[in-house]
């Protein structure tokens, strides 16, 4: 009999991930996967990162996670977005080669030592009613586990769509696992329905390259992991075309060979990733759609066209196709499709992302009604780490709104669920300001010491790097100058009387960390990053000290548990509107309450105190 | 660390005395600033002249130190007995709320604080949440009085405008590398310095409608030479309209402002209601009604117990007049004085509910809301101004703005904001 302490399902980003933080928190892991060499696979556009997704790759990386690194590994185009944008909107992207992707994950998995591979079709789950002890695959064989976690993404009851064909599937050539999917369903647990489109693949030889506008990588690539240094495969370019009045023409009388509107699809889609034809048919008015052609990789010649997903019929796809400029003589190597799948509703699990109700089960990732590679890798992290602390018998690991966009992500999906696959946005957050891109590590790395989830090189790069800010913020608040002596350094400041140290200074807009050299020697010495730590928490300071407040207010509401059985039902003091919502939300604590549409400062207090009075009740009882 | 919050703490209108308390770290900071001669230990009492920041003379009150743990909340706490008189206590307010870190307590603020700070017991806590029930009630009342009238409207107008200034600035920072505008500066320039224009004006009129209405307005309607006007007389005890035998001698409206059992009161005689082909009485007729149905309270005036039917306001008190031998419950004589102790009683009960539902303070809290949106909104207008690499500030504005205006607008979610784009902007590369 094999027994584990962590069972992982899956080994797309949230198994990779979840396995991955599984093991380095110590317990013994297995990672299942229909098939190994699909392990890591990108399913879609070989990209990662951008804005709030990029935020995600940081944070994962800040706790020692895999996918930072080896998208720096497989990076051939590496772009900041918002570069002239202040740096907490700034994210990095990274265009990746599918195949180095892949390779570099396999990598990092097989190298844990354990963390144990095994290749199998889950087709049900071990255990009796409420609670989950293991898995059984295909061959009857039977895997124990003290936490197992379930990441199929869109392995429930997946339906692929071309034009009026339509047939079960997960990705394009994968089995559904159809078994798995109805001992889910069996949990009771409330599912929805959801859908996302691909563009049709093209051959790159086929494309004529020339006279496209091109758009390269940035001079100074910025990574991901805070352990990288510099790209280490080719960098190439992407070129962008535009679709045209013909390309419309073309998708508007066929439209109602699309799937999508044909009738075919119950899904709800994604309004920021709308298919060719939902472009051509809410946006009347625009007569062209930028396509950016994206090569999947340095080895092979497949170009992923972002910007045209579609579920028309393959002969209207190639038609469309081949009347943008530059794609006269495209090849289609594998049609567009739109893809339906189910997902669990995520307001049936906690904050670990367990299942509520079912002990020991864990869901992660595109299951839960999300979509990207980021959002789906930074959940596996949460229930890797939560699956591995609850067979280790160690304290659930709860990650907040006001330390990381990973605790974001988890407390929109727990408490207030998915209407269209849920995509991490900076404006999700609202401490953006201090939850930025630059200073996840400062974030979170700490955390992970605590734990005991990074290694020792990260945690020694950590630790060098903030007795470095720590240093130089110490000069930087040491001395402080007159309006005088500051003028006379060319700073521009106001003849108030007022004395200023020199970290107020870097908080000036128009002031650079090379203008205040000048105010003390030992700063010629910062290296370049530090000064740019320091100078992007001085730009902040005056909005980040006044976030503060907040960030405390809601640490403290969250620190105040809502037992799940409280009784919102017998308080008279509650419209019937607000039970009504309260009952279907269910806050697990007072911040969660607080966010409740409609909720009132004295509505709140009046849970507050009888959720006291509970409490008070059950240590006399 | 909690910011400092204060708020009238006895009941609102005109009293005696009345207690502005003020809790929180910069409790005794916001003291020095109000009474020069700030010197007095903790819960000991003793008489302060206050002043304004312009250096006015505001009130000579008793004040009290507390300093925290003990104290009501378990913070530092002033509390400050002023003279009970209605711009006593809007000029305290107003001068607490230009101190820096100071601002209006919400409502239960200070018991949640007391609550926190584990002040109060099982017992207390019990209490409280039946009163709070009670206010829940009254703030619903109110918050459907507001969104439902045209101030309402407008709310929904600003609402609207604020979350597409937002979407426009979000769309720039969350979907950069897509086909969206990048300058975006005229559009939200345009929207801010509309609402500002707005909320401006609607800062400015709520002064002046506190101002007006300090006081209740009650107004006596009745057929002529019913008695009204003699009713005002004894009521004002002087002669403060005029009274004639002749049928239709009040023409226009006649106030007089008094004071009932501690509220203040405009008492308005109108025009005795009647068919007449007269056109200044016409005139006196139709502002009596509309007067009488905007009143707080009507006071009706018969002979022979009708309520005229023009009258359509919620609250009303009916009263026989020319009651002189006493024989009717509810009779009064202006003649005799039989009733007038009676009816002055009723009219409280009644006035006294509304005080309880719709007080200075919550008005004035909204002005003070909108009156800090202003300041974020100018805020924001000058970082829009300063280009992209500021536009993640002027984001942080507005949303803060939404914060301050939660009780007035209902939340902004950002999911509201994503809507705005999503519906405005074709995105998806």
């Amino acid at each position: 009999m094999k027994q584990f302490d962590v069972l992982v399902v899956g080994g797309g980003h949230a198994g990779s991930e979840a396995a991955a933080a599984s093991s380095r928190m110590g317990a013994s892991t297995a990672l299942v996967t229909i098939k190994t060499s699909d392990l890591g696979i990108m399913s879609c556009n070989p990209a990662i990162g951008g804005l709030g997704k990029g935020h995600l790759v940081r944070e994962i990386d800040a706790l020692d996670g895999i996918m930072a690194r080896s998208a720096d590994e497989a990076g051939i185009q590496f772009r900041l977005l918002n570069r002239k944008k202040g740096p907490a909107v700034q994210g990095p992207r990274v265009q990746a080669d599918r195949l180095l992707y892949q390779q570099s994950i396999k990598r990092a998995l097989k190298s844990i030592q354990n963390l144990s591979i095994i290749e199998g079709e889950v087709v049900d789950l071990l255990g009796p009613e409420g609670e989950v002890k293991g898995i059984i695959l295909a061959d009857g064989s039977q895997i124990f586990a003290k936490s197992t976690v379930i990441t199929t993404g869109t392995f429930l009851r997946g339906r692929v769509h071309i034009g009026q064909d339509s047939y079960s599937a997960g990705r394009m050539g994968a089995r559904p696992s159809l078994k798995l999917a109805e001992k889910i369903e069996d949990f009771g647990l409330k599912l929805g329905r959801l859908k996302t489109g691909t563009p049709p693949r093209l051959n790159g030889k086929s494309i004529n390259w020339d006279g496209l506008e091109s758009q390269p990588g940035d001079a100074e690539p910025t990574m991901f992991s805070f352990l990288s240094e510099k790209p280490t495969a080719r960098q190439i370019s992407c070129s962008i075309t535009f679709t045209n009045e013909k390309t419309h023409e073309i998708i508007e009388k066929n439209i109602t060979k699309s799937a999508m509107y044909g009738g075919h699809i119950d899904g709800v889609g994604p309004r920021y990733c709308p298919s060719i034809e939902d472009k051509i048919v809410r946006f009347r008015d625009k007569n062209s759609h930028q396509v950016f052609l994206e090569p999947e990789g340095l080895s092979v010649d497949t170009i992923y066209p972002n910007g045209i997903s579609t579920s028309l019929p393959e002969q209207i796809q190639e038609e469309y196709v081949r009347s943008i400029k530059g794609l006269e003589k495209a090849e289609i190597l594998q049609p567009g499709y739109a893809i339906e799948y189910d997902y669990v509703d995520p307001r049936s699990l906690s904050p670990t992302l367990a299942v509520e109700g079912v002990s020991g089960l864990y869901l992660a990732g595109q299951i839960n009604g999300t979509t990207g590679y980021e959002e789906a890798a930074a959940q596996g992290l949460v229930a890797g780490l939560n699956a591995s602390a609850s067979a280790l018998e160690a304290h659930p690991i709860i990650f907040s709104r006001s330390n990381s966009y990973i605790g974001v992500m988890i407390d929109d999906l727990t408490s207030k669920g998915v209407s269209e696959p849920y995509r991490m946005f900076t404006s999700r957050a609202e401490f953006r300001l201090s939850l930025r891109a630059d200073n996840a590590d400062q974030r979170l790395t700490p955390l992970g010491i605590k734990l005991g989830c990074v290694s020792s090189l990260r945690e020694e790069v950590f630790l060098n790097k903030s007795n470095k800010i720590a240093k130089c913020n110490k000069i930087l608040s040491e001395k402080e100058f007159t309006p005088n002596q500051l003028i006379a350094q060319g700073i521009s400041v106001s003849q108030d009387g007022n004395k200023r140290n020199l970290k107020q200074i870097l908080a000036f807009p128009n002031v650079t960390f090379d203008n205040i050299t000048g105010f003390d020697n030992r700063l010629m010495a910062i290296e370049k990053d530090i000064r740019q730590q320091v100078h992007r928490d001085a730009l902040y300071s005056n909005y980040i000290d006044r976030q503060k407040k907040d960030i405390d207010a809601v640490k403290r509401d969250e620190a105040i548990k809502i037992p799940l059985s409280f009784d919102y039902q017998s308080m008279s003091g509650l419209s019937n509107e607000l039970k009504n919502k309260l009952l279907t939300q269910r806050p697990l604590n007072i911040a969660q309450a607080s966010r409740v549409e409609g909720m009132t400062p004295a509505a709140l207090f009046l849970i507050l105190s009888k959720v006291k009075q509970g409490h008070q009740q059950t240590k006399v009882g | 660390m909690a910011d400092t919050i204060y708020a009238l703490a006895t009941s609102q209108g005109r009293a005696g005395v009345a207690v502005v308390r003020i809790s929180g770290p910069e409790a005794f900071t916001s003291l020095k600033s109000l009474c020069i001669n700030f010197n007095i230990s903790p819960r000991k009492s003793k008489l302060c002249d206050l002043y304004t920041d312009e250096g006015l003379h505001l009130d000579r009150a008793l004040v009290i130190p507390f300093k925290g743990p003990q104290s009501f909340t378990g913070e530092d706490v002033v509390e400050l007995h002023l003279h009970g008189s209605i711009a006593v206590i809007q000029k305290t307010l107003e001068t607490l709320s230009k101190l820096p870190n100071l601002r209006q307590a919400l409502p239960g603020e200070f018991t949640r604080r007391a609550f926190t700070n584990e002040k109060l017991d099982l017992a207390e806590i019990e209490g409280l949440a039946d009163l709070i029930e009670a206010e829940t009630e009254a703030q619903r009342v109110q918050a459907l009085q507001v969104l439902s009238g045209k101030l309402g409207q407008r709310v929904q107008e600003w609402r609207s405008m604020i979350i597409k200034a937002m979407a426009f600035i979000e769309v720039t920072i969350d979907f950069a590398d897509e086909e969206v505008p990048t300058d975006i500066s005229k559009d939200v320039l345009l929207i801010l310095t509309n609402i500002i224009k707005d909320l401006e004006y609607e800062s400015e009129s709520t002064k002046v409608a506190e101002r007006i209405r300090s006081g209740f307005e009650v107004a006596i309607v009745g057929k002529p030479n019913v008695g009204k006007s003699s009713l005002l007389n004894a009521l004002s005890g002087r002669e403060a309209a005029l009274t004639s035998e002749e049928a239709g001698t009040t023409r226009d409206i006649i106030e007089v402002r008094m004071d009932l059992g501690g509220l203040p009161v405009t008492m308005m005689d109108t025009a005795g209601l009647r068919d007449t082909d007269n056109l200044i009485e016409n005139k006196g007729i139709s502002k009596a009604i509309e007067k009488a149905n905007s009143a707080d309270l009507v006071i009706v005036l018969t002979e022979d117990g009708e309520i005229p039917i023009e009258i359509q306001n919620s609250s009303v008190l009916k009263f026989v007049s020319k009651c002189d031998d006493g024989e009717l419950a509810d009779g009064v004589s202006a003649f005799t004085g039989y009733g007038l102790d009676n009816m002055i009683s009723s009219i409280k009960r009644k006035l006294e509910k509304r005080v309880q539902n719709q007080g200075l303070a919550t008005r004035y809290r909204h002005r003070e809301a909108i009156d800090s949106a202003v300041n974020k909104i100018q805020m924001a207008k000058k970082f829009v101004k300063d280009g992209p690499s500021f536009y993640d500030l002027a984001a942080e504005e507005l949303r803060q703005t939404t914060y301050t205006l939660d009780e007035l607008f209902g939340k902004v979610d950002v999911e509201n904001v994503l809507d705005e784009i999503f519906s405005s902007f074709c995105l998806g590369k």
